[in-house]
């Protein structure tokens, strides 16, 4: 690491430390009853029990996995759907407001739903981070693709290009920037649903270990599996920030 | 002299909100092979719409527009367009940008022969250094000139440029002027160019069309008297002005015409 890049890195470290050192603040500050608040400390003692002795790594596994296939399975649906609808205008005052309304339920509200359609086994918690990914996902495709200038394909055109030549050296390059953000946004959605996924009788997964913590009131544990929710979320949008960054070299961007 | 596009009778209208709009009216000229025809008049009133319907975007309400003598049915590459917005393809490196309509079944390039197109018409606009950097890192003047290599490399025999210039500083704006007659000199084409700037129609072509405010109809052509090679020396030449102050007299009367109209219809021609 050069210079520049260990200057960024401890830049980022610092809003991590201060939030540890206010951790620490409220605890000891009287206001809030200290049994309610376990120490950071003490989170991270319990992090390595429950990785060493409960196999909280399996949780994490399942939890991911679910995630990942959630969102792979979403994003290949939503990405066709909203190329079509971004593409086509009449398409979408057809399907726009039916979109919009599936949309706005909250996945959680599906889950007795889901339940009784779809059992409560893998396939259940499936369904809703399925269903959380593409309805987030295919806005984001819908209205990028919506927005592609015309310009591009009119340039191709003069140049000589057929529609297949057009669809596949234009309009496919413009949309890859699209399907990168809708996929980063699912993600996002993904994770923040994981936890109501996992409220359908998971025995394994980070959302079902927070359920079953509350369950006892292990607060500890609770703050592990939040931590590590977030965690992995932020690793998974690193990475795909630096496909993203490796893919879009040559956007123009104003903040490299 | 081979006649390769022909505007017969050409009019274009469509409906707005306000009614009937009239964009060009009962327009006739040809434009002759090794022609370099100019159409000047005021902004909004048209002339963008001609070329469109040249280039294939548009088609004509009634009349009709000809290339080598049948119906323009749509965009093809022998009808090269520099656009205004220049149009270069953000994704793609200088020389990608170039090779991009060689790699096109249309023009039927052997894979063999494009990177040496490409490199010949890198050289030729001055963007060899930048041939693998992205449009991104180059100014308005580089990236028309891309705009212009690209569209060079698959040997259009007819050029369509819309304002190429239009959003060049002055200095720049003259070099992209001599760099096209330089080119013209060595590749011979038939060029039709919109444009608003009387200076430029009068350096650049052989033939001025002024077109009349909205609805465009054609005011008068003038044949521009001198002979190429140019050089900007021309410029100086009395002849030069005196066309000028005509020309500028044509193309003023029409902006009054304009501003008289107050039309409260606006759209972007």
């Amino acid at each position: 690491m050069n210079g520049a890049g260990l200057r960024r890195f401890g830049l980022g470290l610092i809003p991590w430390i201060g939030a540890i050192l206010l951790w620490y603040a409220v605890r000891w500050s009287g206001f809030v009853n200290v049994s309610l608040i376990p120490a950071p400390h003490q989170v991270a003692a319990k992090f390595f029990e429950l990785l060493t002795k409960e196999g909280l790594l399996i949780d994490i596994f399942a939890s991911t996995r679910r995630v990942f296939l959630g969102v792979a399975l979403g994003i290949l649906v939503a990405v066709p759907v909203g190329f079509l609808l971004g593409w086509y205008r009449p398409a979408r005052t057809f399907a726009d407001p039916m979109i919009n309304f599936f949309r706005a339920l909250p996945p959680i509200a599906l889950i007795p739903l889901v339940i009784v359609y779809f059992g409560v086994d893998e396939l259940a918690k499936l369904v809703i981070l399925f269903y959380a990914s593409f309805f987030s996902g295919v806005i984001v495709m819908y209205e990028g693709v919506s927005q592609i200038t015309p310009l591009y394909i009119r340039v191709a055109q003069t140049l000589g290009a057929n529609q297949a030549e057009i669809f596949r050296k234009v309009i496919i390059p413009l949309t890859v920037p699209h399907i990168l953000t809708a996929l980063r946004v699912a993600l996002g959605v993904a994770w923040a649903t994981l936890v109501a996924s996992e409220l359908i009788a998971a025995q394994r997964g980070l959302g079902a270990m927070i359920q079953n913590a509350s369950t006892y009131f292990l607060l500890d544990v609770i703050y592990v599996g939040i931590i590590c929710i977030g965690l992995i979320a932020l690793i998974m949008d690193l990475i795909l920030r630096k496909i993203t960054a490796r893919l879009l070299v040559w956007q123009d961007r104003a903040i490299a | 002299m081979t006649k390769r596009a022909q505007f017969d009778k050409v009019s274009l209208s469509f409906d707005t909100q306000k009614g009937r709009l009239n964009v060009v009216e009962d327009v006739s000229y040809d434009i002759n092979d090794g022609d370099f025809i100019a159409v000047i008049g005021p902004s909004g009133c048209g002339k963008t719409t001609m070329m469109s319907m040249l280039a294939g975007f548009q088609k004509p309400t009634t009349g009709n527009v000809l290339f080598d003598g049948r119906p323009v049915a749509g965009p093809g590459p022998e009808r090269g367009v520099i656009f205004q917005e220049y149009g270069v393809f953000p994704w793609l490196t200088v020389k990608q940008n170039i090779a991009f309509g060689l790699t096109l079944n249309a023009n039927h390039v052997p894979t063999a022969e494009r990177d040496a197109i490409s490199d010949h018409y890198l050289g030729l606009m001055g963007l060899s250094d930048f041939a693998n950097s992205y449009p991104k890192h180059l100014s308005g003047g580089m990236r028309q000139r891309l705009a212009i290599a690209r569209a060079y490399a698959v040997k259009p025999q007819f050029l369509l440029m819309d304002e190429p210039f239009g959003a060049l500083d002055a200095q720049t704006r003259s070099n992209m002027q001599n760099l096209l007659l330089k080119v013209l000199e060595t590749e011979g084409k038939t060029v039709m160019l919109i444009t608003h700037s009387v200076e430029e129609a009068i350096y650049l072509a052989s033939r001025i069309v002024v077109v009349t405010a909205r609805p465009a109809r054609i005011k008068e052509i003038i044949d521009v008297p001198f002979a190429y090679p140019r050089d900007e020396s021309i410029q100086e030449r009395s002849e030069f002005a005196e066309l000028r102050s005509h020309i500028r007299q044509l193309v003023m009367d029409e902006y009054r015409a304009q501003q008289a109209q107050m039309r409260p219809v606006s759209f972007s021609e």
